[in-house]
């Protein structure tokens, strides 16, 4: 039967080739929105799930309140005082700072603004400070800690023309108004804060930017090993209230774990997907409802065919399950070329955000489960809309049927 | 006496058209046996096509029984109805009615899917019938693509597909040139001689006559039953 079933609903299909293509329009247009959406959204978390790993988390930050890792507010504060502070609380097992500003960088004469960063001389704090920023030397190396002029440049200035040239190893630019030597590329990671800035000493920061010795913008703690991380942010939010004398609900700082990002992000990313997703249902549904209308145009036309099945011996469930097949094959048919033409959506995006934006976050990204269950969707959406249809065509007597000019 | 097949008794079939009411039977009482070649001969509106329904299984009546090898049928459910068609009638139709989307072969097949044969077996049943039908070399072949003729010996073959004990024919040759006719008329007596019940309903009074009885229907009854006098 089930053979039969399949065999008189692709023909059917068949038959009227331009109609099932036009219905199915509805169901792939939604498919490949559906699959090309999940697919780069998957792909995104995925790639920053890798970044925050990357950090790893045994890591607590500190961060002026009101900044989500971009530039310092004008009030808040954090010292170089804190980060020893801080140091020195159980359970912590070091801690760094680093200071960043907007700067400009310059080549020959064109005056261009980057995010400057100024990384610690202390060996383990700059060890510590580039593990957590994840900046990779692509190409050369970092310089010596306390080298004031020489400079690690992101990896935007290297792969396109920012300033008059592209950057290369060797080349002397100028940041502020001080002359430094290009020794490092980073990798790119995405994040214009890195790949469009510049990485110089600290020391050689503050006097560039006439900063004193205790303003910092950020401070990272490595916990040690075994450390209950709710318990030592716990610790630092209070030791940080007493050094900058406020209550707690006021604080002028904001203590952070990458796991608590990470939760933030993702967050974010479920609203999004759910967003795109409801877009994606509509346009799903309006594909159902055509589906739908061609069933009914269907069994009207076929109501003689049906009359005849009947009359040989097609008991209602027969015939019920003939229409459905039909309709849930059309819609399974449109989920393939929906499927396929989503794929190659999210590819292009992704083609285009490396080749054209250079962003290495966009990619596309096809679990199973998605594969799976956008088919698996389709065919419910086809056989779900033929339902209607299917149950009048089961329910015609075959009298009446047989006689439907 | 040999073993009656379909009985009705005093069957009413009443439609209602708007406010009208249309006694298309009133009181019909047959009985056929098995083996016997019957034919239903009346003019238009005398209840031919509705009397067809009921001894097809394709109906249930307003009032009275109908009588399948004594089983009671005029209140069965549609699908038990269906099941009882598909077993024990085979349908040949004015308008040869295949699948137009499927093969002869395919279109024979296909009343043994509805009861649940094997495909291999279905198939090779619909090859032997359909050779037997003398369209061998037409198997695959498409409705449009076979003269009127052979798609009704696809429609004979179609209704000997789960070897039901009845024929039942509706103006079989009713679309037919004379010797399409005549070659279908031939292969329904044939299934006669073979054993089978065939039951003829038609308004030509030629093909009427060729049965072992001949029932005169006019006004929803049958007013005349003639014998053949061999």
């Amino acid at each position: 039967m089930l053979g039969q079933s399949f065999l008189y609903a692709a023909r059917g299909l068949a038959h009227r080739k331009l109609r099932s293509w036009l219905t199915m329009l509805g169901i792939f247009i939604g498919i490949a929105a559906v699959v090309a959406l999940i697919s780069l959204s998957e792909g995104l978390k995925v790639a920053i799930d890798e970044q925050f790993s990357k950090i790893g988390a045994d890591k607590i930050f500190v961060l002026p309140k009101g900044t989500f890792g971009g530039f310092e507010s004008d009030a808040a504060r954090l010292t170089v005082s804190d980060k020893d502070r801080l140091a020195r609380i159980p359970g912590v097992d070091e801690a760094t700072t680093y200071v960043f500003k907007a700067g400009l960088i310059s080549l020959e004469d064109e005056n261009v603004p980057v995010y400057v960063t100024g990384i610690p001389e202390d060996a383990q704090e700059r060890a510590l400070s580039i593990e957590i920023g994840t900046w990779e030397i692509e190409s050369g190396k970092w310089f010596d800690g306390g080298d004031g002029d020489k400079v690690v440049i992101g990896n935007d200035f290297a792969r396109t023309e920012i300033l008059d040239d592209r950057l290369k190893l060797g080349d002397s630019v100028k940041v502020n108004d001080g002359t430094f030597e290009v020794v490092g590329i980073l990798t790119r990671i995405g994040d214009p804060s890195t790949d469009g800035g510049v990485f110089i000493d600290e020391d050689m920061m503050r006097d560039a930017f006439g900063l004193d010795d205790e303003e910092t913008n950020f401070i990272g703690v490595r916990l040690q090993r075994g450390a209950d991380i709710a318990v030592v942010q716990e610790r630092m939010e209070r030791e940080l209230r007493k050094a900058h004398d406020v209550d707690e609900g006021k604080e002028d700082f904001e203590v952070q774990s990458p796991e608590e990002l990470l939760a933030t992000f993702t967050a974010i990313f479920n609203i999004i997907q759910a967003v795109l997703i409801g877009i994606a249902a509509i346009s799903l549904l309006v594909g159902g409802i055509g589906i739908m209308n061609t069933m009914y145009t269907a069994v009207l036309e076929r109501t003689q065919e049906i009359g005849v099945m009947k009359a040989v011996g097609a008991r209602n469930r027969d015939i019920l399950s003939l229409f459905l097949f039909e309709s849930g094959l059309l819609g399974m048919a449109g989920g393939v070329v929906g499927i396929v033409l989503g794929m190659g959506l999210s590819k292009g995006v992704e083609l285009v955000a490396s080749q054209v934006f250079g962003s290495p976050l966009i990619r596309a990204f096809f679990p199973i489960y998605l594969i799976v269950g956008a088919l698996a969707f389709a065919f419910f959406v086809g056989v779900l809309s033929g339902v209607l249809p299917a149950y009048q065509a089961a329910r015609l007597q075959p009298v009446d049927a047989l006689r439907y000019e | 006496m040999t073993q009656t097949v379909i009985s009705l008794k005093d069957v009413w079939k009443v439609y209602h058209m708007g406010d009208v009411r249309v006694n298309a039977l009133q009181g019909l009482n047959l009985d056929i046996h098995q083996g016997e070649f019957v034919s239903i001969v009346g003019p238009s509106g005398s209840g031919k096509s509705t009397s067809m329904n009921m001894i097809g299984c394709l109906d249930i009546p307003t009032k009275g029984h109908i009588f399948l090898y004594g089983k009671d049928i005029a209140h069965l459910h549609e699908s038990d109805l269906a099941q009882i068609r598909g077993r024990s009638i085979g349908f040949v139709f004015q308008k040869f009615n295949l699948i137009s989307t499927l093969t002869a072969l395919e279109n024979v097949t296909l009343p043994m899917m509805f009861q649940d044969i094997s495909r291999e077996d279905a198939e090779e049943r619909a090859r032997s019938l359909l050779t037997r039908v003398g369209l061998a070399d037409r198997m695959h072949h498409r409705p449009n693509e076979l003269s009127g003729g052979q798609q009704q010996r696809v429609s004979i073959a179609r209704a000997l597909a789960n070897d039901p004990a009845i024929i039942l024919a509706d103006e079989p040759t009713g679309n037919l040139d004379s010797a399409s006719g005549e070659l279908v008329m031939d292969l329904l007596k044939k299934l006669h001689d073979d054993g089978k019940t065939l039951i003829l309903v038609t308004h030509e009074a030629e093909l009427a006559d060729q049965a072992q009885r001949k029932c005169l229907l006019k006004d929803g009854k049958i007013v005349k039953i003639q014998k053949r006098r061999d």
